[in-house]
């Protein structure tokens, strides 16, 4: 189990105050001067070799993001944007970040927006957050006043500013240049890529957008050096992780461990088990809703990280993980995420906006078992056809959970609908 | 919920912001570039509906058009496309229930229950003397802590249909309920102490 020292977030759970004077009592703030004197080139070499990789869902390497905005300033503003659009169902850790040690961001956008020669951080939190936004709000007004951003950042000479934006209901301005839309006051629907937002981003300037618990650990890192991050966890899969435990489990809980720790080690740890014990457990999805379902006997050796998870053709996503016990009608399960990501389909795409929706329709049935075994394999098919076929990741995420159900649990599906033609035989055609 | 503009007749001739709103909305503008001031369409729609019970008509949108130079179709755009405007009144308290699958399966279906023999309607409906609208909502992001309800601005977390019943009841007789976890849990730590971090419970 990692150890409290090693812990970034030590206020996740909000015992302390989130203000300045007790953030700066758990280590924020502190001469924050001193790295913005080691030069932005440096900043950004030891997040690269701390192996920090993003921890919004796509696991890109973050100090490789930042090195991709210009270096050289052409006289106009460039944006570090972070995103707080926390919607993907099970995840729940930014939240927690933000209302309780939001000091950590804040401090983390001067850094990471200094690192990549940025002029100012726009955060982009969901509307639903008003309390987190209201803290988050009242953390970046005491940080002006304490003159650890604005004109003369820390004292630094950097001129800095971070600004709060509010969302409104949107699951799709989590993607990254959907959210760049909404920030710019319109509809949320993603932009084709290239360019790259850290080409042509917010206002038409270079931007990286980060989530924030990237953004939020990176002081942290600096301070203690890469080789203490790179140092937990595996290769490749260094740092520690908020991990967001629901479902049915018997202390449902956020907790920040070790990257790479056993799923099953996890669970058992930190939130009390699985209901009914470990051989009561029927599926895991262990990345947030847009990640394959993996059955027990994965659940019973995977380990929490990037590679570990994407071998068994999962994903660490958002690093939520929700736990459904043998109690669980699993095919429910999956046509309530098919009804999610129908109402979230932004509409821009056809494959998306009409597939989505057709998905959910046949989810339906099946989980009444109103369907011919022949539907199953349509609905694998078409779910290819959404797949890769959009402009964003929505189409996959609606995609997968489908793939992920029907990979491992197949004959589930097929028996509820033979059971359905023999309760029913005149219903059924 | 179908998100149907309320009819002419319950839409206000004219809409104005409160002297306070218009300083405020100032400020929102100065946050985005020079000439960016369409980025501010999102906060002034929502402080527009905040000063109106918690609608919006189509009256706002029009002033906030105007405010912001832009034509009228983009602030439709952008007030029909995010789901926390309402377009259409209602209740005083706007129950809002997450049932997506990490709440489903902490019993999401009780909590709505709960909703229906309290207050005696249905998701979508308004009690008939307008204290209480329920609605089901996408995934809030307070897994953790299912089932959960956001009623207006609140969130109220770790949810049976017992504890349901009591927060729209201390809710009618105009309490204000404790908010958060409503079966004694600080914030998101495993119920009955964390595992992680105790020296952090004190003050510090």
């Amino acid at each position: 189990m990692l150890k409290d020292e090693d812990r970034i977030f030590t206020n996740l759970y909000g015992y302390q105050d989130f203000g300045l004077e007790a953030a700066r009592k758990r280590g924020d703030w502190d001469n924050t001067k001193a790295i913005l004197e080691k030069g932005p080139d440096a900043v950004i070499d030891e997040i690269k070799a701390s192996g920090l990789r993003g921890r919004g869902g796509a696991g890109f390497p973050t100090g490789l993001k930042w090195s991709f905005m210009p270096k050289e300033s052409d006289g106009k503003p460039t944006y570090l944007v972070v995103n707080a659009d926390e919607g993907e169902p099970g995840t729940c850790k930014d939240r927690e970040m933000m209302r309780h040690d939001p000091h950590k961001l804040v401090e983390g956008c001067l850094i990471a927006g200094f690192a990549m020669r940025a002029s100012a951080a726009y955060i982009y939190i969901r509307g639903e957050f008003f309390v987190e936004a209201n803290n988050l709000e009242a953390a970046v007004q005491q940080a002006y006043d304490a003159c650890l951003i604005g004109p003369d950042a820390c004292g630094s000479g950097y001129s800095f500013d971070v600004f709060v934006h509010r969302g409104a209901g949107a699951y799709i301005c989590g993607e990254e240049t959907a959210l760049i839309e909404s920030l710019e006051g319109k509809k949320g629907q993603p932009r084709l890529k290239p360019p790259f937002p850290a080409g042509v981003g917010v206002w038409g300037r270079p931007t990286t957008v980060n989530n924030v618990e990237s953004i939020a650990v990176a002081p942290t890192i600096i301070r203690r050096g890469a080789d203490w991050f790179a140092g937990l966890g595996r290769e490749n899969n260094t740092g520690t992780k908020v991990f967001c435990i629901s479902g049915h489990v018997e202390k449902p809980c956020n907790v920040e461990e070790e990257m790479s720790i056993p799923l099953r080690e996890l669970i058992e740890i930190h939130a009390g088990g699985v209901r009914g014990g470990w051989d009561n457990l029927l599926a895991i999805i262990p990345g947030g809703s847009s990640v394959r379902m993996l059955p027990k006997s994965i659940c019973d050796t995977v380990l929490m990280d990037f590679d570990s998870l994407s071998a068994e053709k999962s994903g660490l996503g958002t690093a939520a993980v929700i736990v459904m016990d043998k109690s669980t009608d699993l095919i429910r399960a999956i046509a309530r995420l098919s009804q999610f990501y129908a109402h979230e389909s932004c509409g821009q795409c056809t494959p998306c906006r009409e597939g989505a929706g057709w998905m959910w329709r046949v989810m339906e049935r099946l989980a009444t078992g109103n369907a011919d075994v022949s539907e199953i394999d349509m609905l694998l098919e078409v779910s290819t056809q959404i797949e890769g076929h959009t402009i964003c990741a929505l189409g996959d995420a609606a995609a997968w959970p489908i793939q992920g159900l029907m990979n491992h649990f197949r004959p589930m599906v097929e028996e509820r609908i033979m059971d359905y033609k023999d309760k029913e035989p005149a219903a059924a055609q | 919920m179908k998100r149907i503009p309320a009819p002419k007749d319950q839409q206000p001739d004219s809409f104005a912001f409160t002297a306070e709103n218009i300083e405020k909305a100032q400020k929102i503008i100065a946050k985005y570039p020079p000439r960016r001031q369409a980025s501010a369409v999102m906060p002034l729609l929502d402080m527009a509906q905040r000063q109106h019970q918690n609608w919006l008509p189509q009256a706002a949108m029009n002033m906030v058009a105007e405010m912001l130079e832009m034509p009228r179709i983009r602030v439709y755009e952008v007030a029909t496309f995010y789901t926390m405007y309402n377009l259409a009144p209602v209740g005083q308290h706007f129950v809002q229930v997450c049932t997506t699958t990490p709440c489903w399966l902490r019993g999401s279906d009780d909590v709505v229950a709960a909703c229906k023999n309290k207050l005696g309607i249905g998701l979508g409906e308004t009690t008939g003397d307008g204290k209480f609208t329920v609605i089901e909502v996408e995934c809030l992001g307070a897994c953790v802590n299912a089932p959960m309800v956001q009623i207006n601005d609140d969130y109220y977390e770790d949810l049976t249909a017992e504890s349901t019943e009591a927060l729209l009841d201390a809710l009618s007789k105009g309490e204000k309920p404790k908010v958060g976890s409503q079966s004694g849990r600080h914030a998101s730590e495993p119920i009955g102490g964390p595992t992680t971090l105790r020296a952090f419970m004190g003050d510090g």
